[in-house]
């Protein structure tokens, strides 16, 4: 099996001013298809400079980048436009929905960058399914401003997943929600993952990053561990626990 | 992305701020509409310019006095004392293919009638001014040659004078007096309402040229003669035989004279018509490059208030090219909506005037298809730099604006 990402000694420096700012200093990773990673690290440990650069929204200033097999750093702008539209799907801690603009439209959105184009009733039914699968097929016609924190990232789930990319990218992807809705969202993550898909996200919680199958963790740019999750837990599970655990204070 | 997907978002999207984008078009809609609206009414005017020539057989041939081409418009067509009776006289007798002239001698006074008083212009002429015309008698009778031979203190008014002179009542048999002078009215014209040059065909006095000249304005010299050709296709012989003879008859080297057609007339006319209709495609380009400049600003605005929205576009796969074409169609949408509907005020604007004044007017089909074309070039011309700035945005930094 080929790895989806490949990662040869990526260096990130930012030039601002008067100082450099390396935030990538050598990172070399593989991850293979199938697999659920949490990149941890603290604050300013150059995650989301990673995430960017693995999402192709970055170019890395250094190393080689392999996307799929194919080297992404010599690509021009529109070739990785094309590469974040078909093979990427990004989840960002602050939704990035577009405003005043219903749930399936912003689902549509990917689609409408296609090369190859679908027709409008293909449009809107892959973006019903897309819901559907993330649990809010009922929602379609909200607007973001009518849905809750949770599903709102439902939303940008769903908007992520209608190419059917092969790998998901998600920084923080429950930095903003309280911590029931970060285990439903982490339950999406699991079933969808469950499903084949590739998944890469930044937390620096720790008790989300055990709901994911291997924790990569930075510092100052580089890889500190890498290590496999022992007794992973099921978001399935601890949501009913904690349910249960709701109904006690109650019944108390 | 297809373009019919990207003009909906573009309708969306100005939908979204729909005072803003009214507000952005109304450059557009002034420009354009006004250029719309003036058109139509110098096209109209041309065009009825055009009609009444038609009419007329395009038979007639006016002499002025003085010439047009050097001093002599000085003091105004036909004020220069070089033209005679004598002349008016000579054209009958010695041009062949005249069918009729007249001598004219107009002068403005004050009329007084009925113990009331109005200015109107006092126009001495043959008996054959009428038909030369083709204006009509509604009451009473035109004066007679010998009326004209005879001085007759006799005068035939139009419905202006006769409304301020004999408001409701029958101004035929009353008398009127010109510098103390009574004339008795023997006649009432037909209405004519105004001219295309927006005077009031209805405000004179028709008095035999005889009786103006020696009567009232106590002059030797006319104004202009009045001449009709036989045939519509002798009347270049004519304007050619008056010129030489009037020439010899005055032994003038440069001519003192100017000799016209009505279809020069008519073409001095619409001419005019159409320096107009220069000087508003000049005052509405002005405007459109304001307009443009109107939407290049919101355009920009719009930009950078929605830099979040082009991160995440780009972010999910939009190209620089599916962006520029994007923010280009909202402009070019905008500025084609101000189009129409300038288009659509300046026909109505044209019609109220049609409605009002009696004026006729029409919208030239190719002055539609120019002002939609130039509104729409304007929102690309405009729209161009924003939506270029916009497409060169960084999806990182886009996606991080606040
Ligand atoms: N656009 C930028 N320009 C300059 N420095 C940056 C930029 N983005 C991030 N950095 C710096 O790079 C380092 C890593 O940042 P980041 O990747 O955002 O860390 P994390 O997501 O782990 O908190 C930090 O020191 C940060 O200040
Ligand atoms: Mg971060």
């Amino acid at each position: 099996m080929k790895p989806v990402i490949q990662l040869k000694d990526i260096q990130k420096t930012y030039h601002t001013g008067e100082v450099d700012v390396h935030a990538v200093r050598g990172v070399s990773l593989e991850i293979m298809p199938g697999e659920f990673v949490a990149l941890m690290g603290a604050s300013g440990s150059g995650k989301s400079t990673l995430m960017n650069t693995l999402g192709c929204l970055d170019r890395p200033t250094g190393g080689t980048y392999l996307l799929d097999g194919t080297d992404v750093s010599r690509l021009d702008r529109d070739q990785l436009a094309d590469l974040r539209n078909q093979k990427i799907g990004f989840i960002f801690q602050g939704f990035n929905l577009l405003a005043r603009t219903s749930a399936i439209d912003n689902v549509v959105l990917p689609m409408l960058y296609l090369q190859h184009r679908l027709s409008m009733r293909e449009q809107q039914e892959r973006a019903l399914r897309s819901l559907d699968l993330v649990g809010l097929g009922k929602r379609a016609d909200h607007h973001p401003n009518q849905l809750s924190g949770g599903q709102q990232q439902r939303v940008a789930i769903a908007r992520a997943l209608v190419n059917q990319p092969a790998l998901l990218l998600a920084d923080e992807p429950t930095g903003n929600l309280d911590s029931q809705t970060s285990i439903e969202i982490m339950g999406v993550f699991q079933k969808l993952n469950d499903q084949g898909i590739t998944i890469v996200m930044v937390t620096h919680e720790l008790d989300i990053a055990r709901y994911t199958k291997r924790n990569v963790i930075l510092r100052d740019g580089k890889i500190l561990s890498d290590t496999p999750v022992p007794n992973r837990l099921d978001a399935g599970l601890e949501l009913s626990r904690l349910k249960q655990a709701q109904e006690a204070i109650k019944l108390a | 992305m297809r373009i019919f997907a990207t003009l909906r978002l573009a309708v969306r999207a100005l939908r979204r701020n729909k005072l803003r984008s009214l507000l952005t078009m109304l450059g557009i809609i002034i420009g354009v509409g006004s250029v719309i609206a003036a058109v139509s009414i110098t096209t109209g005017a041309t065009k009825q310019v055009e009609d009444r020539v038609a009419s007329l057989g395009q038979n007639i041939v006016m002499v002025y006095s003085g010439n047009f081409n050097t001093g002599g418009t000085r003091g105004g067509w036909g004020s220069a004392p070089t033209l005679t009776v004598e002349d008016a006289e000579a054209i009958r007798r010695e041009v062949p293919s005249v069918a009729a002239t007249s001598p004219e001698v107009r002068d403005q006074y004050q009329v007084l009638g009925n113990g009331l008083n109005c200015n109107t212009t006092i126009y001495g002429e043959d008996v054959d001014f009428l038909h030369i015309r083709s204006w009509n008698i509604e009451e009473g009778v035109m004066f007679t040659d010998a009326d004209v031979r005879s001085l007759a203190k006799v005068a035939v008014i139009g419905r202006t004078v006769a409304d301020q002179l004999f408001p409701n009542q029958n101004p035929v048999g009353e008398t009127i007096r010109v510098r103390d002078i009574p004339f008795k009215v023997v006649g009432l014209l037909e209405q004519k309402g105004f001219s295309v040059f927006g005077r009031d065909q209805d405000d004179l006095v028709l008095v035999p040229y005889t009786s103006h000249m020696r009567r009232v304005a106590r002059r030797t010299y006319i104004n202009n003669v009045l001449v009709e050709a036989a045939t519509p296709e002798s009347i270049n012989q004519v304007q050619a035989d008056i010129t030489s003879l009037l020439k010899a008859r005055h032994r003038s080297i440069e001519p003192d004279f100017t000799v016209r057609t009505q279809l020069e007339v008519a073409q001095m006319a619409t001419a005019t018509a159409k320096i107009m209709s220069v000087l508003l495609a000049a005052i509405a380009s002005v405007s459109l490059i304001v307009g443009g400049i109107g939407i290049m600003n919101i355009m920009l605005v719009s930009v950078t208030e929605r830099t979040r929205e082009i991160g995440i576009r780009m972010a999910v796969g939009a190209r620089a090219r599916d962006i520029l074409v994007q923010f280009l169609i909202e402009a070019v949408t905008l500025s084609a909506l101000g189009g129409l509907i300038g288009i659509g005020l300046g026909m109505g604007a044209s019609k109220i005037v049609a409605y009002s004044t009696g004026w006729p007017t029409l919208t030239p089909f190719s002055w539609v298809g120019i002002a939609s074309l130039s509104s729409a070039v304007v929102g690309v011309i405009s729209g161009f730099y924003p939506a270029w700035k916009a497409s060169k945005l960084d999806p990182i930094d886009a996606l991080r604006y606040e």
